[in-house]
């Protein structure tokens, strides 16, 4: 569904990204995970078109998107969220999702119909006619994902969308992004936290620096050295192997 | 066609008006460059600058150049006052507000002042108005070329302020990243007050530089106005060397655009490198000085 | 009471035709007017978040388009009524693309279109077909079919037909895709491009109705006084009636216009009454401005609805 190839980018004299390649097949849930700065968000970004890369190519259901626009890029199917919730605040939250439903929708009656069953599903009912403002943290989170989902995408990307969440709200969007996954979208995810992915993600990439350092599946990611050390800091697997 | 001794003429004569512009310049692209936004209330704030300097030449005789350490005082009090108490305090950092509070008090101030001065315009009488020297082949205001000198000073010393005190440095550490000045202890708020007050002393200078050789009215602000943002936006928002050159620049622009175009379709040429700069280079001649 | 005030608006607006006040009349006839005006500036502005400080470009292309075809060529006025419009949307079309193409946004696009209503301007000073600083004069020949008005009455008739166009595309903004599309773009530039909307073409095509709808009020001014120039046409005083009227009454709202019209003319009046010096009224606009930016960012119009809200969630609720 998705490939991207050799994507690098700089920022002045920081290379933010080194040569990042990556596969996420049709049907599957796939995560970019790393350390804090370890360029996931900017990747993310050039995939989805807010970002220009400097070098590499990505691929979308056979379509070269390298450099299209972010809003061409959805209307082919391929959505994003952000990490720090973008809601547009002065909306109500169904207005905010109905904003998503009216890239597949023109009647407004329909796309209305369709954000408010799109919100109801994922659990947003009773604040649809509240002021996005009012959300909560995890609110703003599912407000992100249903308004991406509204858009009817073939391939969701999901930029933390648990990073601050309490250990329950984390297990309810565990259970929703799967729900998504059934019903017949890919979702490529970038998380901080492993735990979360390691109970979600068929394969995981991880990203150190820049650069990809490994890729399987969490089981063997979790088990990686080079992994445990990005994380963790130099010489920690060594001490770990020792002390454990 | 033009001979070359009035192209030269153009030309030296735009120079020396661009360093009082410069001046008027260094003060918006403070503002920009500290608290991000584009004060809209400038060439308004000049305007007030200008009658305050009028008033104390034609009411308390004094010269103008006397005028200008006054007036630099009085105009920081003033810009101070405003972000503290009207600018700052409703916009709620809200970039959409701030454009249009400045858009509100330049509003107020225009007609403040119609309503003070009327719509008239004013000169002031000064023994050496006319008074010209020899360079060369070309005649030199004597009034222009000492508010050049001064305004360059100026420039400079503000350069050095910035630079070299500890105050300036902690403008520039708010500009640069204002959360990050807060966890050392500098407290941003006042620091935009400042840096605001710093910004409108210039305009408090600039004005007294061009009384001499400039006329006064409410009006007189929207004349500059344009010049200026014209002068930051090609110097590069923020920048103060930009400024600078871009002041020089933009009063060249402006004397030849006048000499080749005439005196009705001249101020055209600066209407169009505005717009040019804004739609192909909108980051300007220079970065902005972080 | 609160809910049928703009049918008492209507009825307050047909008033002045069963009265033989000129003064009443002429009130009522610029005061919708600048309502219409206020509803140009809105439409880009209030709905798509686009600051513009120099939308009386649009105005002055309406007025200049109408004056010069009919004095130079002979085209009847209401033939350039139409032109008119699809001059101001051209312009709005070729500056919106220009602009937001490169990227402009915020105090950057405020600045441009100051920039460019100023190059109009200057162009108009010293071009021969605008006849330079000396404007424009249309002889005076009152007939409908001149599109000239013996009777203040039709001119205000016209005025109320436009203000409604003007008012219903407003109002389809509030409930079609476009305009849903259009506020998100203001609310949120990222997400809405995230979410599939095109964002230079959604404002360009903003800016281009609300040019539109500009000109014709440029169009009207120029039938309804007989007389355009550079100043009246494109400076930058009318740039800032246009903002106040939106701002004061509530940008982004179908009837904020017509509130902030009115509020304005009252207080001209009202001024003029007290204080009859020149630049009073307009300072107080100033003023009014920078109280509503402090404590009612969403303008009088905004006074409603945390009520009308409260009043819909109460009924869910029951």
């Amino acid at each position: 569904m998705l490939e991207v190839r050799t994507l690098s980018k700089r920022f002045g004299g920081l290379r933010a990204v080194k040569d990042v390649s990556l596969d996420v097949p049709a049907g599957s849930i796939t995560a970019l995970i790393g350390p804090n700065g370890a360029g996931k968000t900017t990747t993310f970004a050039m995939i989805a078109g807010f970002i220009m890369p400097d070098s590499g190519s990505v691929r979308f259901a056979g379509t070269d998107v390298t450099r299209w626009r972010p809003d061409r890029i959805a209307a082919l199917g391929m959505v994003r969220t952000f990490q720090i919730t973008q809601p547009f605040a002065g909306l109500s939250v169904a207005e905010n999702i109905r904003v998503g439903a009216f890239l597949r929708h023109h009647d407004v009656a329909e796309a209305e119909a369709r954000a408010r069953d799109v919100g109801t599903r994922l659990g947003l009912g009773p604040m649809l006619d509240r002021p996005a403002a009012a959300l909560t943290v995890a609110g703003r989170k599912r407000l992100e994902v249903a308004r991406a989902l509204a858009t009817e995408p073939r391939l969701l990307l999901l930029d933390e969308v648990m990073a601050g969440l309490n250990p329950s709200e984390v297990n309810e969007i565990v259970a929703l992004i799967r729900q998504v996954r059934d019903g017949g979208v890919t979702i490529l995810l970038i998380e901080h936290i492993m735990q979360a992915v390691a109970a979600l993600a068929e394969t995981a990439h991880v990203l150190a620096e820049g650069a990809l350092i490994a890729s399987g599946t969490p089981r063997q990611i979790a088990a990686d050295p080079a992994v445990v050390e990005a994380y963790l800091g130099h010489g920690a697997a060594e001490r770990m192997a020792r002390h454990g | 066609m033009i001979s070359l001794s009035i192209l030269e003429a153009g030309l030296v004569n735009g120079l020396l008006t661009g360093g009082v512009y410069a001046l008027v310049a260094l003060g918006l692209t403070l503002i920009y460059g500290v608290l991000h936004i584009v004060n809209f209330a400038h060439g308004s704030l000049l305007m007030i600058a200008m009658f305050g300097g009028w008033m104390l030449v034609s009411w308390a005789h004094l010269d103008p150049y006397a005028a200008l350490p006054l007036m630099v005082v009085i105009m920081f009090v003033i810009g101070w006052g405003l972000y503290a108490g009207v600018i700052g305090r409703i916009s709620g950092g809200d970039d959409r507000r701030i454009l249009l509070a400045t858009l509100g008090v330049a509003i107020v101030l225009d007609n403040l002042a119609l309503v003070l001065f009327t719509g008239d315009t004013r000169t002031i009488e000064t023994p050496y108005q006319f008074a010209v020297v020899e360079a060369g082949p070309l005649l030199l205001s004597v009034p222009k070329l000492i508010s050049f000198g001064v305004a360059i000073v100026l420039a400079l010393l503000l350069w050095a302020f910035m630079a070299l005190t500890d105050t300036g440095r902690a403008i520039r550490a708010v500009a640069r990243e204002p959360d990050g000045a807060r966890l050392v202890g500098i407290r941003p708020g006042r620091i935009f007050a400042l840096s605001y007050g710093i910004g409108i002393a210039c305009l408090g200078a600039a004005g007294c530089l061009l009384l001499p050789s400039f006329y006064v009215s409410p009006q007189v602000g929207n004349v500059f106005v344009l010049t200026a943002f014209t002068i930051v936006v090609l110097g590069g928002m923020g920048s103060f060397p930009g400024a600078v050159v871009g002041g020089l620049l933009i009063g060249v622009t402006e004397s030849l655009g006048g000499l080749f175009l005439g005196e009705s379709l001249g101020p055209i040429g600066i209407s169009l490198v505005f717009i040019l700069v804004l739609l192909f280079r909108p980051t300007g001649l220079f970065r902005a000085a972080r | 009471m609160l809910r049928y005030w703009p049918i008492l608006a209507v009825v307050a607006a047909l008033l002045p035709f069963a009265s033989s006040s000129q003064f009443l009349v002429n009130l009522a006839m610029l005061t919708a007017f600048s309502a219409l005006l206020g509803q140009g500036w809105n439409i880009a502005c209030g709905f798509g978040g686009l600051t513009s400080f120099g939308h009386a470009v649009f105005f002055g292309i309406g007025a200049y388009a109408v004056a010069i075809m009919q004095t130079r060529f002979g085209i009847n006025p209401w033939l350039g009524l139409p032109a008119a419009a699809i001059l101001g949307a051209a312009a709005g079309a070729v500056l919106g693309a220009a602009a937001f193409r490169a990227g402009l946004r915020g105090s950057y696009f405020a600045l441009v279109t100051l920039a460019f209503a100023e190059v109009f301007r200057i162009l108009a000073n010293s071009l021969d077909i605008t006849k330079g600083g000396l404007g424009i004069l249309i002889p005076l020949h009152p007939s409908l079919p001149n599109f000239q008005f013996a009777d203040r009455r039709g001119a205000y008739a016209l005025v109320l037909v436009l203000l409604a166009v003007a008012m219903g595309i407003a109002a389809w903004l509030r409930r079609s895709r476009f305009g849903a599309r259009l506020v998100a773009v203001r609310e949120n530039e990222d997400a809405a491009a995230a979410l599939g909307i095109p964002l230079v073409r959604t404002k360009t095509q903003a800016l281009a109705l609300s040019g539109a709808v500009t000109a014709t009020a440029g169009v009207l001014y120029a039938q309804m006084f007989l007389y355009v120039d550079p100043n009246i046409a494109f400076g930058a005083e009318r740039s800032v009636e246009m903002l106040l009227v939106a701002m004061i009454g509530g940008a982004g709202t179908v009837w904020g216009p017509v509130l902030g019209a009115i509020v304005l003319h009252l207080i001209q009046d009202t001024a003029r009454m007290l204080i009859d010096t020149p630049g009073f009224a307009p300072m107080l606009y100033g003023a009014i401005l920078l109280a509503i930016i402090a404590f009612l960012p969403n303008g009088i119009a905004g006074l409603r609805l945390p009520r009308r809200r409260s009043a819909r969630e109460e009924v869910r609720r029951a």
